[in-house]
């Protein structure tokens, strides 16, 4: 029993299936309870007043924004190496989400960063590579609707993801040395100083939950959705030959 | 690798290469630049580095779709996929090419552009230094994004989608070089990443490109 | 019921409702495919037996 054992589609879709209930309702109850939590139970920020209570959307669409890119990339190499088209697939089904919750921490900051800062918008570098990662993502998902053939979409779609993220990761320095930023440090990091009080962070770690639950819900389901119209595009082409 | 070499160069020269066309473009996007912020000498020389590698990477995207498009038409790129040369090589070889025939005379005429802007005594040298650095990786990570939209019909708007992201950290730095060359401040931090980028993506890049054009032969 | 958002209202209120329209509108639009997909599939599978 080992963990390649996934990339066998039918089993995939079985094993999804059977786990995307679980996730689905574990995000919408994470969601549901860490959103109200945060929005009707915690106090106003003495500074920030109840502008603070934006880092529930704001702070996990970000996280996962970055991490669906990290996804991505491992299973663009998983692809790469072991030529498993899941895993192709699912790099291919992740990218709409990732990009989504990039407008998300974009839209949220510029509303969050309208009363702050009194601008929407300003070139600061964490609002600008986000910028950045966005315009990435569109790329990805216009190069995988570009090509017709499925192998060959897989294949370069990976290399652009490897290539990508390392430009992704330049940007990021290069953006950092550009303009020093309006935008705080880390919400959560284990170093007490910058953190954010308990009071903000214990429902935000339930929306974080949720934010990914809700990421891996998706995924399996998109996935699963690629698997099908693949199958579906190779059925039709056998139909034609015969 | 030579005559390939002088090959590419030669059907750039003749006329319907595209050689002239990027450095036209060049000129065009600084004569419309003051037209639409205003005449004033003062903020022209604020912005004048800026736009130089703003249009010079322009100009540059322009002329990407040509590294391959013309051979993988009449089938060219695929005899030369058969030689006895690694795709390594030819990749390296087309961005070379590219990078004589719409890099280097951007730089050259980048300082004449420069007067047009009003740019200050001590900017010349540093933007020709800047874009002499940085042009190279713009043209080995625009063969990149060439290779990978080799096959498709309308490549054109999709390859600029897929460049520019990648061109991020050439023209940060890039422009930070001209910048502060021009203020008269001290250059050595980004003009070292500037290089190291540049080198970079010089030693490294022309392997993905030819991983991917090999995709696309397939 | 609805805690007191302050001269902030507006701010927190349209950050809430654009994540939470974008969010449904994905979880949506997935599902919509998935079952377009499922079932075509369904359709070709059936069609091809029968053949």
């Amino acid at each position: 029993m080992s963990i390649w054992e996934y990339a066998n589609p039918v089993k995939f879709i079985k094993t999804t299936d059977r786990l995307m209930p679980y996730m689905a309702v574990g995000a919408v109850v994470c969601l549901v309870s860490g959103l109200i939590w945060g929005f009707f139970f915690t106090p106003d920020d003495y500074r920030q007043g109840s502008t603070v209570k934006i880092i529930y959307l704001h702070v996990p669409a970000a996280l996962m924004a970055i991490n669906a890119w990290l996804m991505m990339l491992v299973a663009s190499l998983v692809w790469i190496v072991r030529r498993h088209h899941v895993s192709a697939l699912a790099a291919r089904a992740a990218a709409p989400i990732g990009a989504v919750m990039t407008i998300i921490a974009l839209a949220t900051g510029a509303i969050w960063g309208q009363p702050m800062w009194g601008t929407w918008w300003v070139w600061d570098p964490r609002l600008t590579s986000f910028l950045i990662l966005f315009l990435f993502y569109l790329g990805y998902m216009a190069l995988w609707e570009a090509i017709e053939n499925d192998d060959t979409a897989a294949d370069l779609t990976s290399i652009l993801c490897l290539v990508g993220s390392v430009f992704a990761v330049l940007s990021r320095y290069a953006v950092l040395f550009w303009n020093q930023g309006l935008h705080q440090g880390a919400s959560l990091s284990l170093d007490k100083e910058e953190h954010v009080h308990d009071v903000y962070s214990n429902p935000l770690y339930v929306c974080i939950a949720g934010f990914i639950l809700l990421f891996i819900a998706l995924v399996f389901l998109r996935t699963q959705t690629e698997i099908r119209a693949r199958r579906a595009r190779a059925l039709i082409a056998r139909e034609r030959l015969a | 690798m030579i005559s390939l070499l002088m090959r590419d160069l030669r059907l750039a020269v003749r006329a319907g290469g595209g050689f002239g066309l990027g450095l036209a473009f060049f000129l065009i996007v600084t004569v419309l630049v003051p037209l639409g912020v205003g005449p004033e000498t003062g903020l022209l020389a604020k912005i004048a580095p800026g736009i130089l590698w703003i249009g010079a990477l322009l100009a540059c995207l322009l002329s990407l779709d040509r590294i391959f498009a013309l051979d993988w038409e009449d089938g060219s790129l695929d005899l030369l996929a058969t030689a006895p040369l690694p795709m390594e090589g030819i990749v390296s070889i087309k961005a070379l090419a590219h990078w004589l025939t719409t890099g280097l005379p951007l730089v050259i005429v980048a300082p004449g552009l420069g007067v047009l802007l009003s740019l200050p005594q001590g900017g010349y040298f540093w933007i020709v230094v800047s874009l002499l650095l940085g042009s190279p990786a713009l043209s080995v990570i625009g063969t990149f994004g060439a290779a990978l939209t080799v096959g498709l019909k309308r490549g054109g708007l999709l390859l600029s989608l897929l460049v520019l992201p990648l061109y991020v950290p050439t023209l940060v730095f890039g422009a930070e070089v001209a910048r502060r060359g021009a203020e008269g401040f001290a250059v050595q931090t980004p003009l070292l990443m500037l290089a190291g980028i540049s080198f970079g993506a010089v030693a490294l890049l022309p392997f993905a490109s030819a991983a991917v054009l090999r995709i696309n032969l397939r | 019921m609805m805690p007191d958002l302050g001269k902030y209202a507006d701010a927190v209120l349209s950050s809430y409702a654009v994540s939470i329209v974008l969010i449904v509108a994905l979880v949506a639009l997935s599902i919509r495919r998935a079952r377009k997909v499922k079932a075509y599939l369904a359709e070709i599978e059936e069609r091809q037996k029968n053949v």
